[in-house]
Order: C-alpha cells, then sequence, then structure tokens
C-alpha cells in the first residue's frame, strides 16, 4: 500500500534542481515567514508556538511553547537563542539533512523564533564532524546578513540579532542542552546541575536561554506561515506537525521519512514504506527514537491505556508513530531514529555496541554514569569475547538500575534503558549465550564466535 | 557591633520529625543541624566550595505537601495531615534547598539503594590500597564503604589503569588511582586560591585530574587541597608515608604566622609532630590554612635550639636565672624589647615587670606582603595581645633607633629582651656589649650569645596560652607536645622576676590561676574569662578603643578594616 508523506520540513530536499543558495530558496517562498513574523508582536508569535503544541523533535519531546514560556524575563539579563545542531544520537540522521540542503530554513525558522523571545544573540552549535555543514551554514548566514534576514535593524524592524555558528567538541554529551552550554561558553561539555541551572533560567554565561533542537526551530517558520491552530490539526492531538522518522538497520529501503504525526503505523513505515526486510528474513526487533530509546520485541503484545483513556492492544506492527504512542508502549519517538533489527540480529553483540558507545561518550562528571557505564561496557564486551556467565543478564540489570535516575544529566537514562530493556526482553538470548559457550568449551572449540563488532 | 541579619527558620520534616532549620540552607547542613549524630554521606560538597553535585553520595528522597491544581489547596490525608507527594527519584542532598513544608527520607530503602550503588560504583576501578594509603583512617570512602557497602565485589573486569605517583607541585603528590573526581580541588584552586591550576582531562571513565600545561599546583595554599581530598589521592609530600594518622594525638592550635590566627590542629606522637592541619573558624580561617604555616613546627626541632637556663654562659636552675635576672632589673635603667610574638599571659607580666621596674616598653614590628586571603601583612601573632594587656599603647616601630641612643648615651643599662635579635634591629653588638643583656627566647641568636642571662622559652606548640588575631578575637592554644627537658612555661618563669620586685613570693601558678589574676585587670575580658572555659573558636573582644589605631592589615578572606570599624565604632543596639 501506497503511504504519502506529509513533507513540511523535508519539502524541498533531495528535489532536483534544488540547491542550498539563498536565490533558490527565495524562488521557493523563503524569508516570506520572517517578514511576516518581524510585523507581529514578538508574544503573539510566542503564543502561535504554544497553541501549535510543538514538541521538541531533539529527544525529550517537551512543548516549545511551554519551554518559551518559562524564560526568565524578570531579570533584565539578555536572552540567548540556541539551534542544537550537535545530532549524535545513534540512528539520527535529519538534522544534517536540513543543515545541508535547507540551510535558510533553518536560519529563517530561528530567526523567527529568536525574534519571538526577543533574543538578544543566537547561536547554532554544530556537531564537529559536520565540518560541510558547518562551511554550509556559514555561507548561507554571510548571504542572509547581506539581506538584512539577520543583522542589524533586521527588515527595518528595529530588532537586531545574529547568528553564530560554534563548532562542537566532538563528543555525544555535547548535545546535552547544558553540557552543550558548557562547551558554548569553551569549557567542558559537563553537563550542569538542575536545579538551578534550568537553561530558561541560567544558560548561556548564567543569562536565560532556549535551546532547541533543529528541526523544532524549523518548525517555528511553519508555525508563522500556517498559524498555531492549522499546525496543530496536522497529526492527533497533543502529538502535532510532522516527524522525520530515520529508518536505518535491516530495511530494504532505510532512510529518512517525512509523517505527520500518528499518520503510519511502525508496521506500514517498515513494510510499506521501507520495503520491508531483506527476503527470508523475520522482524526481530526495533528501537524507534535512536538507540537510548527502550527496544521493543517484534512478538510482543502492547498492551495499556493511552493518556485520552482509550485502550490499546497492539502487535508492534499497530504502533502508531508519534510521541504519546509510543511512549506508551514503554519506549519513545526519542530524535526519529528507528533502528530495525532481524532475525539475524544477536541481541548481545546489539547491547554491547550500544554499550560501547555510551561508555565512550560519558562525560565522567558523575559516580553512577562513569563507572557504571563502562561497567556495564566491559561485562557485554566480555561476552561477545567468549566469557559470558549466565548470571550476567541479572548483572547488567543491577548495574543499570544503580544508574538511572540517579545522574547530573539524562545520559544515565539513555545509557542504562538499553540494557534495562534488551535485558528485559531478551534475557533468554543473553542466558543462552553463556550456555552455549559453556557447551563449545566443553567440546574443546573456541567460545567467541566471529562478530562485527567495532 | 554589628546585629547578626535575621535568618527565617523554617520547619521541614526529616524522617517523620519536624526540625526548624534556617530558610534556604541545603539538606546536608540541615541533617547536621537536626543533630542525634545523623549525618548524610557525601564527597563532592564542601560547606566552603561551590555546588558540584558529581558524586551523587548525598541522595535523600524528597516529598512536597500536594496542593490540589484547581483550587491551590492543601491535599489532607485522612488523618488530617498533608499528603506528601514524594519525588520518584532521589535527589542530591547537596543541591537541594530546604523550603516550608519540605519532606525528606534519609534512609529509605531507596535511599540505602542509591548510596549503596554509588559506593560500589566508586570502589570498582579503585585501587583498594588501603593498607598503604595515607589516608587510611581518615578516609571517607573508607568510611562510607564500610558504612554503605555490599561489602563484597560483583566486579570481575579488569581495573582502569591511571598515573600514580604523580608530582603536582612542590607539595602535593597524585594518585589518580585513588581519585573519585569529585572536583573539590580543581574547585578550591579557583574559587579560594584565585589560581585555576587543576583541572580534567580525557573523558569518561579515564578522566584524570591534572595541572594545566606548563603549570604546577604551586600556590601557597595547595596543602588544603590535601586536606579536603575525601580520598587519598592527594597527598602531602612531607607527610607522604611518614605515620599511620590513627597514631596521632590532636590538639587544638592557632597559626603563628601572621596576624590572621588561623585555627589549626596539631598532630602529634610521642612528643612528635608529624603535621598541621587547618581547624574550621567561620569567623577565621573557614577551613583553609597557607602552606608555609604548616612548616613552623620544624624549627622547634633545630640544633639552635635553646634548652638551657645560663648566666654568662655557664648553665644554670630557672630560680637561680629568675633571681639573677631580678637582681639586673632591681639595678635600675632597664629596656624592655617585649614581642608581639608572646602569648596574652605574657605579656601580661612583661607589662607587670615594665610597671615594677620602670622600663621603657618598646616593641619591633614584623610586617611583610599579605596576600588578601590568610597571610595578613603583620606577621606576628598577637599584637593586639600586647595592646589590650597595656604593654604598649601605640603601634610597634621598625627598628630600635631611639633605644639605641639611649644606650650610647648611657641613659639605659639593662636590656630585657623577648624573642628579638636586636643587632638586626639597629642595635649593634658594640652597643650590646655596653649594656647587660636578658634574652628571653626558643632559638639561640646573635642577642642571645652575648647575653648575660638566657631563659629559653617554649614555642606555641608546647605550651598553653591565648592570642589575639588581627579582628581582636581572643583564641587559644594548647600544648601538643613537651618542650626541652626543664624548661618551664614562660608565665612561671616571669612570676619568678615580677613577684620580687614588689616585694612577693612567687606564687606557683597554672594558667587558670594566671587568668584569674589577668581577667579583672584588662577592661576588654570579662572577669570570668578562664583559659580553660574559653569557646574553641574563640571569644570576639571589644576593639573600640582601638579603632584610631592605623593597623596594617588590608582585606584578607575574613578582615576588611574600614567595615571592622565601621562595625565596631557603631553604638551597642539592644
Ligand atoms: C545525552 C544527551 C544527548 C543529547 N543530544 C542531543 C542532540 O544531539 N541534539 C538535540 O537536538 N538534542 C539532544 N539532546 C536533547 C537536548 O538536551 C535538549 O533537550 C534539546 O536540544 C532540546 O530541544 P527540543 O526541545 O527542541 O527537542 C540530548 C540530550 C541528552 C541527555
Ligand atoms: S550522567 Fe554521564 S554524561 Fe551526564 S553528567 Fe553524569 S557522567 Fe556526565
Ligand atoms: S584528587 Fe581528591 S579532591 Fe581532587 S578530584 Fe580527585 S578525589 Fe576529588
Ligand atoms: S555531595 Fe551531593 S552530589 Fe556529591
Amino acid at each position: 500500500m501506497e503511504h504519502k508523506e506529509t513533507r513540511l520540513i523535508f519539502k524541498h530536499i533531495d528535489e532536483p534542481g534544488y540547491t542550498n543558495d539563498i536565490d533558490c530558496y527565495m524562488q521557493h517562498g523563503g524569508y516570506e515567514q520572517l517578514k511576516k513574523a518581524v510585523t507581529m508582536k514578538p508574544e503573539d508569535i510566542c503564543a502561535e508556538v504554544l497553541t501549535s503544541g510543538v514538541r521538541g523533535r531533539g529527544g525529550a519531546g517537551f512543548p516549545a511553547g511551554m519551554k518559551w514560556k518559562f524564560l526568565d524575563r524578570k531579570s533584565g539579563k539578555p536572552i540567548y537563542l540556541i539551534c542544537n545542531a550537535d545530532e549524535s544520537e545513534p540512528g539520527t540522521f535529519k538534522d544534517r539533512q536540513i543543515i545541508h540542503q535547507d540551510p535558510h530554513q533553518l536560519i529563517e525558522g530561528m530567526m523567527c523564533a529568536a525574534f519571538a523571545i526577543q533574543a538578544k544573540l543566537a547561536f547554532i552549535y554544530i556537531r564537529g564532524e559536520f565540518f560541510q555543514g558547518y562551511r554550509i551554514l556559514e555561507k548561507a548566514i554571510e548571504e542572509a546578513r547581506s539581506k538584512n534576514f539577520l543583522g542589524d535593524n533586521i527588515l527595518g524592524s528595529g530588532y537586531s540579532c545574529d547568528i553564530i555558528v560554534h563548532r562542537g567538541a566532538g563528543a555525544y554529551i555535547c548535545g546535552e542542552e547544558t553540557g552543550l552550554i558548557e562547551s558554548l561558553e569553551g569549557f567542558r561539555a559537563n553537563p550542569r546541575i538542575k536545579p538551578p541551572y534550568f537553561p530558561a533560567a541560567l544558560g548561556a554565561y548564567q543569562c536565560p536561554t532556549i535551546v532547541n533542537n533543529v528541526e523544532t526551530l524549523c518548525d517555528v517558520k511553519h508555525i508563522v506561515e500556517m498559524g498555531g491552530e492549522a499546525f496543530a490539526k496536522i497529526g492527533t492531538p497533543g502529538n502535532t506537525g510532522t516527524r522525520i522518522w530515520c529508518v536505518s538497520g535491516h530495511v530494504q529501503k532505510p532512510g529518512y521519512y517525512e509523517f505527520a504525526c500518528a499518520d503510519i503505523t511502525l508496521g506500514q513505515l517498515i513494510y510499506d514504506v521501507c520495503g520491508g526486510l531483506k527476503p527470508g528474513r523475520k522482524l526481530k526487533a526495533v528501537i524507534p527514537g535512536g538507540s537510548s530509546a527502550k527496544i521493543l520485541r517484534a512478538d510482543e503484545r502492547f498492551k495499556g491505556k493511552l493518556k485520552d483513556g482509550s485502550e490499546f492492544d497492539w502487535g508492534i506492527e499497530d504502533i502508531p508513530m508519534d510521541f504519546d504512542s509510543l511512549a506508551a508502549v514503554g519506549s519513545m519517538s526519542g530524535s526519529g531514529g528507528v533502528i530495525v533489527m532481524d532475525d539475524t540480529t544477536d541481541m548481545v553483540e546489539a547491547l554491547a555496541n550500544i554499550n560501547y558507545f555510551y561508555a565512550h561518550e560519558s562525560c565522567g562528571q558523575c559516580t553512577p554514569c562513569r563507572e557504571g557505564v563502562p561497567w556495564m561496557r566491559k561485562v557485554t564486551q566480555r561476552m561477545v569475547d567468549g566469557e559470558a556467565r549466565e548470571e550476567d543478564a541479572d548483572l547488567l540489570k543491577s548495574i543499570a538500575d544503580q544508574i538511572a535516575g540517579r545522574t547530573i544529566c539524562a545520559f544515565g537514562e539513555a545509557a542504562s534503558w538499553p540494557v534495562q530493556s534488551f535485558i528485559a526482553k531478551f534475557k533468554d538470548e543473553f542466558v543462552e549465550k553463556a550456555k552455549e559457550q559453556a557447551a563449545r568449551r566443553k567440546e574443546g572449540k573456541a567460545t567467541a564466535t566471529e562478530t562485527t563488532l567495532i | 557591633m554589628k546585629i547578626e541579619s535575621i535568618v527565617e527558620n523554617i520547619t521541614i520534616n526529616i524522617d517523620g520529625q519536624d526540625v526548624d532549620v534556617p530558610k534556604g540552607i541545603n539538606i546536608i547542613e540541615a541533617v547536621k543541624m537536626a543533630g542525634k549524630g545523623k549525618e548524610v554521606p557525601h564527597y563532592c560538597y564542601h560547606p566552603k566550595l561551590s555546588i558540584a553535585g558529581n558524586c551523587r553520595m548525598c541522595m535523600v528522597e524528597m516529598g512536597m505537601p500536594m496542593r490540589d491544581r484547581t483550587t491551590g489547596e492543601a491535599i489532607l490525608e485522612e488523618d488530617g495531615s498533608p499528603k506528601i507527594g514524594w519525588m520518584p527519584k532521589p535527589t542530591i542532598g547537596c543541591a537541594t534547598n530546604a523550603s516550608p513544608g519540605m519532606h525528606i527520607r534519609t534512609h529509605s530503602d531507596m535511599v540505602k539503594e542509591s548510596r549503596n550503588g554509588v559506593t560500589e560504583f566508586l570502589l570498582i576501578n579503585h585501587p583498594l590500597d588501603c593498607p598503604i594509603c595515607d589516608q587510611a583512617g581518615e578516609c571517607r570512602l573508607q568510611e562510607f564503604s564500610a558504612e554503605h557497602g555490599r561489602g563484597y565485589s560483583r566486579f570481575i573486569e579488569d581495573k582502569n589503569v591511571k598515573p600514580k605517583r604523580t608530582r603536582l607541585g612542590p607539595r602535593v603528590t597524585l594518585d589518580d588511582e585513588r581519585c573519585i573526581l569529585c572536583s573539590r580541588c580543581v574547585r578550591f584552586s579557583k574559587e579560594i586560591a584565585n589560581d585555576d591550576v587543576l583541572g580534567f582531562v580525557d573523558r569518561g571513565t579515564y578522566s584524570t585530574l591534572t595541572c594545566y600545561p606548563g603549570k604546577e599546583l604551586a600556590h601557597n595554599y595547595s596543602l588544603n587541597t590535601v586536606d579536603i581530598c575525601p580520598v587519598g589521592a592527594l597527598t602531602s609530600t612531607d607527610f607522604r608515608f611518614k605515620m599511620r594518622v590513627w597514631f596521632l594525638k590532636r590538639t587544638h592550635s592557632i597559626c603563628t604566622e601572621s596576624s590572621i590566627g588561623a585555627n589549626t590542629e596539631i598532630w602529634s606522637r610521642e612528643g612528635k609532630i608529624y603535621r598541621i592541619t587547618p581547624r574550621r573558624n567561620d569567623e577565621v580561617n573557614d577551613t583553609w590554612m597557607t602552606d608555609s604555616g604548616r612548616d613552623l613546627f620544624k624549627p622547634i626541632e633545630s640544633e639552635d635550639r635553646l634548652t638551657h637556663y645560663t648566666i654568662e654562659g655557664v648553665h644554670t636552675t630557672c630560680d637561680e636565672a629568675a633571681a639573677s635576672v631580678v637582681k639586673l632589673i632591681q639595678a635600675g635603667d632597664v629596656a624592655l624589647v617585649g614581642s608581639a610574638h608572646s602569648s596574652v599571659e605574657e605579656q601580661f607580666f612583661y607589662k607587670q615587670i615594665a610597671d615594677r621596674s620602670g622600663a621603657k616598653v618598646s616593641l619591633v614590628s614584623h610586617q611583610g606582603e599579605g596576600d588578601g586571603l590568610l597571610l595578613s601583612e603583620d606577621r606576628s601573632p598577637n599584637l593586639r595581645g600586647a595592646l589590650v594587656t597595656g604593654l604598649i599603647t601605640d603601634l610597634p616601630e621598625a627598628s630600635l633607633e631611639t633605644l639605641a641612643c639611649e644606650i650610647n648615651s648611657g641613659a639605659v643599662k639593662t636590656i630585657f629582651a623577648v624573642n628579638e635579635d636586636l643587632t638586626e634591629l639597629g642595635i649593634s653588638k658594640e652597643a650590646l656589649a655596653k649594656v647587660n643583656v636578658i634574652y628571653v627566647g626558643t632559638h639561640a641568636n646573635a642577642t642571645s650569645e652575648v647575653a648575660s642571662v638566657v631563659l629559653p622559652s617554649l614555642s606555641v606548640f608546647e605550651k598553653d596560652g591565648t592570642f589575639i588575631n588581627q579582628s581582636f578575637r581572643l583564641q587559644r592554644f594548647k600544648a601538643a607536645v613537651p618542650g626541652p627537658r626543664g624548661i618551664e612555661p614562660d608565665y612561671t618563669v616571669l612570676e619568678k622576676i615580677a613577684a620580687p620586685l614588689s616585694q612577693e613570693k612567687p606564687a606557683s601558678l597554672t594558667i587558670d590561676l594566671v587568668w584569674e589574676r589577668m581577667a579583672p585587670k584588662i577592661s576588654q575580658f570579662d572577669d570570668s574569662f578562664r583559659w580553660r572555659s574559653l569557646p574553641d573558636d574563640g571569644v570576639a573582644l571589644n576593639a573600640s578603643a582601638f579603632l584610631d589605631l592605623d593597623f596594617v592589615e588590608t582585606k584578607n578572606l575574613k578582615y576588611d578594616p574600614a567595615a571592622f570599624k565601621e562595625a565596631h565604632a557603631a553604638p551597642v543596639e539592644a
């Protein structure tokens, strides 16, 4: 069955002949929304964003309009806007496309947002490895500045604001908003304790600061264009607008696909949109929102109640792709990175791979994450190296339980949720691995089977 | 006197008990205030440093009274007590400030389990080398592991390897494998010592403490990092491997390096001092002291220590020496060179001797550069004592030129010198040869060499007494180790001189008897003051009589001359 994408953010992405320079952007109606925005009252734009119900696309899914409301305006300190373009969550590759192919959309969205919150200065914190993206943004900002879409007295409105592009320092933790702010200020990306350092009150340089994801800020442009109410009509209540699903793993056509929230189910996304699995393979599991999201097992039944009180009873393929449904089945839509695994996947190896990443990326500030995550990595590494023990599954879960909820930043959860969910759903495979290795040892064979682990 | 700003008290509930605490205080301090020896275990929190919140040891459960969302009214339990909404996750006590109605659990299963987890995590990569670790016996990790750990290890992987025996600076050695990355040392250097020299390199579990490239941890406060390091990562290069701390006796003392009067603790065993560390006094030195002040015990064992009473270079008894001093004084024309290094008790006696003999008193100032923290410009511990006891009425001079003239003119025949080498203060050896010299001091110098009578005295570590610091705070020190064999406390010797001068029999004195005599005679003291019962953190004296004097101290950690003057000049409000 055909499923038509709702391309809002990705409208022109991959369109033949569409280039990332300002002329092309303006020929396609670019910067009209900024021209409109600067004639509006800033608080009216904020109100539209609130009405739109748009939720953050960076991971946590917090309503952007609400976040803007928390800004401490009484302090009299300057307000900063930061675009989080650190995109490092494994399985996520949407922000990069926007930056490469449609940088002016981001700039326009940012300037609308900056005007709305009356930011004094805006930053784009771009992942250090995105060097090409950095160059593209620098050029685009120069173009926009020459047309007075940013800089002094923007379009004669009396409002001035500029954008500074800051290249990241090459660590996943730079994407956590308070770590990002530290890094932006020139320090190690050590996330700050909250309270008291909520960015909206004490952010960059201890001033009120809004951090939003690239996609979220692009949404602002479309909210200005169509109005909050019209935007809220896309998707379902509480799950408004579109989401870009970055599908990777064992599907025929991996890639990014933009759909209105709840427009398709996970099954439709995998089988209809992405061409299904490779011939002869069966679906085993899906991580629906980037590697931090809890894994879903293909043969699970998901039962429960949605926020609106309605009951559901879904198989994995029935899960609607939106914030609340994925949360209701015990995972999250996160950053939109859908990782599909078929029946050839060794779950211990998959988890070892994920653990390797998180152990490498912890900033090392707080004890549970600094010590616990590398411990989990050492355990899963040992397991794939042929020294698995039957009790390792319980040990892994216990370590993860000692991390989640006890750390400075949400990295603790990001690193323990995969372990908790892999063990909850595939414990049999972890135990089996140990038994199998013991049996091979008995036969005098090498215990570790060949792996493709990094 | 400045009226203490009144702090609003609020009621919070700790483990089912309502307690009153100052508003805004954090939960670690609130629990401490609640008393009963209760403590929230913690590593990274330090009362004098910014909050880092990184060790996660101080986790507690926190709840607030629930309110109805629409009406805003408190929701009540069936028994009428407020219903508490407990947070689903534990929160850190160090960064949680008490607010009215807050409920805290410090011993719930969730809390115990969190501490247990943190303890296990801290130990997995720790070298567990307690038998050879200097921190053993005063290690928070050791204490909390015993109290909150699971008692066995679940860790079978290889431990991380990190640098050992790193020289961070001239006085501090780092064992990185023991470091729990609490960042106390980093914050101390940056926030207190104003030398942002420490930091972490590498990430995650490989994070390593180090100095900035090309710099060393060399500031004069570097050893405070050793004090506050909760584990054995930072050790004093000097004290390293010298002594197990549990063998050491601790004695409260006062640093004599400058008029700051930092409160200290002397660590000794069998008459030998091993180290000096700061003792907390929020009015004086918080929890810090200089590195240089910690070295001051070393000269007490030096070769040139005066260890015998002598008359004309011949060993004698204390009584004979005192009698000989009395005779010299009674011959008249005496000049007394007092010392701001003497204790208040000693100065009281020198004042008596001066009064009874008509001796002219001079005092010499010892000054140096201040560092704005805990080293003041006045490098003597007790100049205020000399003023309060009336030994002097004016600030001391830099040298003794007037006295030199009086020697030359023959107006002075005997000099009674305390602690000072007169040859360095403008009186030549030739001039000294013209007069009789009585010398009281701890160490030999050019003056003691030519003295007719030498009365060896005890160092601050060997005697009981008091000093008055820059802000007129009377502070007590206690003898930590015995002095050289046969040397009596200075006040006993001085009594043997002062009493005969007014035809009295010397009394046999104790420090408390000295105070019984002295307290009523000094207007800044309460009659009831006794040495033994002085509070451990000292007594602020009334300084109003001395506000016109132009003291040399400039602003430092706890003292601001202008603010001090203002506060003490203000009329006392009821
Ligand atoms: C460990 C960690 C890494 C994160 N990385 C990113 C990232 O790469 N990009 C991003 O937009 N948000 C990331 N976030 C989420 C940000 O902290 C923040 O919530 C987000 O940028 C807010 O924007 P939004 O409200 O528009 O989603 C990360 C969070 C954590 C805990
Ligand atoms: S949870 Fe991990 S990444 Fe976050 S502050 Fe703690 S150590 Fe750093
Ligand atoms: S050396 Fe000591 S004080 Fe410094 S971070 Fe490590 S454990 Fe903390
Ligand atoms: S003392 Fe609170 S986190 Fe370390």
